[in-house]
């Protein structure tokens, strides 16, 4: 596996930080290294929100991701912010449902995902971070599935197992979607 | 305990759980708030007190009188909640009593911001107090360096009857990493026998106190200080040293812009350049020993901080005149990229810039 450095990024209270956490978790449980930055400041709700995920078989020493393998947006103001943060022939996952706009980006392979969509059709739009992160997966071998679902009850303080499941719906909506 | 994921304040917080920590006192200040809350929410399920303060100056000096009681005892704060609590600490270091402080430190100068930097290298290793005194300063880079420091630190608290300070910043209060938690086997010390415990009524009672009126008397207190300054200067040097054959220029940075500098240094070996790394762990005392280890084919030293220039100066002594020591930092919560530090490793062995 090569060392992946993800950024994710949107609304505050879209499961952006979940999202990375998720990540970072199911990587540590492959015996990876990792490390997980969260954006932080005088943050509102409704505003954006970031973290900068690395997984590698190396240890790690920047934390900070100045040149990224994958962006996940899921808002516009995400996109301008973090398109240029992504290497040549990197992966752009692009939440379609809310983002109409174009990546200014043509040396970069986009993909646009109708996360909140689809969440919306599962009954619960906050579960489009999980369609992302399913997409995610389906494109890279950043982690297995299974590993995040394992990770569920460390990332979520008070999951349910209704939730759970619903989680796992639809990450595999996100990744019907790819395959 | 196996490796689990955590946020930096909250492995700080039970790393010192672990370590035998009973009693803290704070008030919150971001970015190291979550090392309260989690101390408030854990440490009264293990017997432990938690008080929030009215302010950091109370907080010191509730710290101060734990310390006397003998109790293993934590503050934590950030850069301004540090400066409030300056007088206490000179008056815990005069006292020769024992106690763990961690700085998450921000931006400054002034409220500043919240954001990651090391502007508080003079604040850290200078101090506010009066006096001349002295803290054991250590300045981890990982979370996992981080937690072993805390938990150590506790028990060079006590053997040196010192204010053992930890200094670190947002970046590694807000990151989560994999973290390994010892447990600290009966981390009980030996009966204290300063501490301002119950006479029973079988000794006499004990004072703790900073004040000498008698000029003889503060001279030999100061020299006592002294004395196990010096021994702890000679014991508890702390460094980490990378590639240092044959490296063409040395780079000298501690903390979370190491992380970044290291990043730098494999992409400069990608293009063919040997840097040399050399990283303070403990900042006082300040690790001379390692500048011996410079290679004769170093043209020179680059100083890395999220300061203006602070760390460069003790660089300087240590270098002893003997190489060029040049600068790059950056302030105010920027935080330079590999490429940026890079590029100033090629323009400093091109000569541009003096």
């Amino acid at each position: 596996m090569k060392t992946e450095k993800i950024i994710c990024a949107g609304f505050g209270g879209q499961g952006i930080l979940s999202m990375g956490q998720l990540l970072a978790y199911a990587g540590m449980d492959e015996g990876k290294h990792v490390t997980w930055l969260p954006s932080y400041g005088p943050e509102m709700r409704g505003g954006t929100a970031n973290c900068h995920v690395i997984l590698s078989q190396e240890p790690i020493d920047s934390p900070i991701i100045s040149q990224a393998t994958t962006v996940v947006v899921m808002n516009l103001p995400s996109l301008r912010k973090f398109e240029p943060y992504l290497e040549s022939g990197g992966l752009l996952l692009i939440n379609s449902t809310l983002v109409k706009e174009e990546s200014g980006r043509v040396d970069v392979r986009t993909l646009r995902v109708p996360a909140t969509q689809c969440a919306i059709d599962l009954g619960r739009d906050e579960v489009a971070n999980m369609v992302m992160l399913g997409a995610l997966l389906a494109l890279t071998d950043v982690v297995e599935p299974d590993s995040v679902i394992r990770s569920f009850d460390k990332a979520f303080e008070h999951t349910t197992p209704e939730l759970s499941e619903l989680d796992v719906q639809a990450m595999k909506l996100g990744e019907s979607l790819i395959k | 305990m196996a490796k689990v994921l955590m946020k930096g304040n909250e492995a700080i917080a039970l790393a010192a759980i672990k370590a035998g920590c009973r009693y803290y006192f704070g008030y919150p200040i971001t970015p190291q708030t979550e090392l309260l809350e989690y101390m408030a929410s854990e440490l009264p399920k293990v017997g432990g007190v938690f008080v929030q303060a009215e302010s950091e100056v109370a907080a010191i000096n509730m710290v101060y009188g734990a310390a006397a009681a003998g109790g293993r005892v934590m503050t934590t704060t950030s850069s301004p909640g540090y400066a409030l609590m300056q007088e206490g600490i000179s008056y815990i270091a005069a006292a020769e009593t024992p106690c763990v402080i961690v700085n998450i430190s921000r931006g400054g100068p002034g409220l500043g911001n919240i954001q990651p930097a090391q502007s508080d290298y003079f604040q850290n290793t200078r101090g506010g107090g009066s006096g001349d005194y002295r803290l054991l300063i250590f300045a981890p880079a990982s979370l996992q360096e981080t937690v072993d420091l805390v938990q150590e630190s506790f028990t060079l608290a006590q053997k040196y009857r010192m204010v053992v300070l930890i200094s670190a910043d947002g970046m590694l209060g807000q990151m989560m990493e994999p973290v390994d938690i010892k447990e600290v086997d009966s981390p009980e010390d030996e009966e204290k026998q300063w501490a301002l415990t119950a006479t029973e009524g079988k000794r006499p009672p004990r004072a703790i106190y900073s004040l000498y009126l008698d000029p003889v008397e503060l001279e030999k207190a100061n020299e006592r200080l002294q004395a196990n300054y010096e021994k702890v200067s000679k014991l508890e040097e702390r460094y980490e040293l990378l590639q240092m054959d044959d490296a063409q220029l040395v780079i000298v940075t501690y903390g979370s812009v190491s992380r970044i500098v290291k990043s730098a240094i494999s992409l400069l070996a990608g293009e063919g350049i040997k840097v040399g790394l050399i990283r303070p762990i403990s900042l006082w005392p300040f690790p001379k020993k390692a500048f011996e280890q410079i290679p004769d084919s170093a043209k020179g030293l680059l100083t890395v901080e999220l300061s203006r220039g602070q760390m460069v100066d003790d660089v300087r002594i240590a270098a002893k005149g003997a190489l060029p020591v040049h600068f790059y930092g950056r302030c105010g919560g920027m935080i330079p990229s590999p490429r940026e530090i890079a590029d100033e490793v090629k323009r400093i062995l091109r000569g541009d810039k003096s």
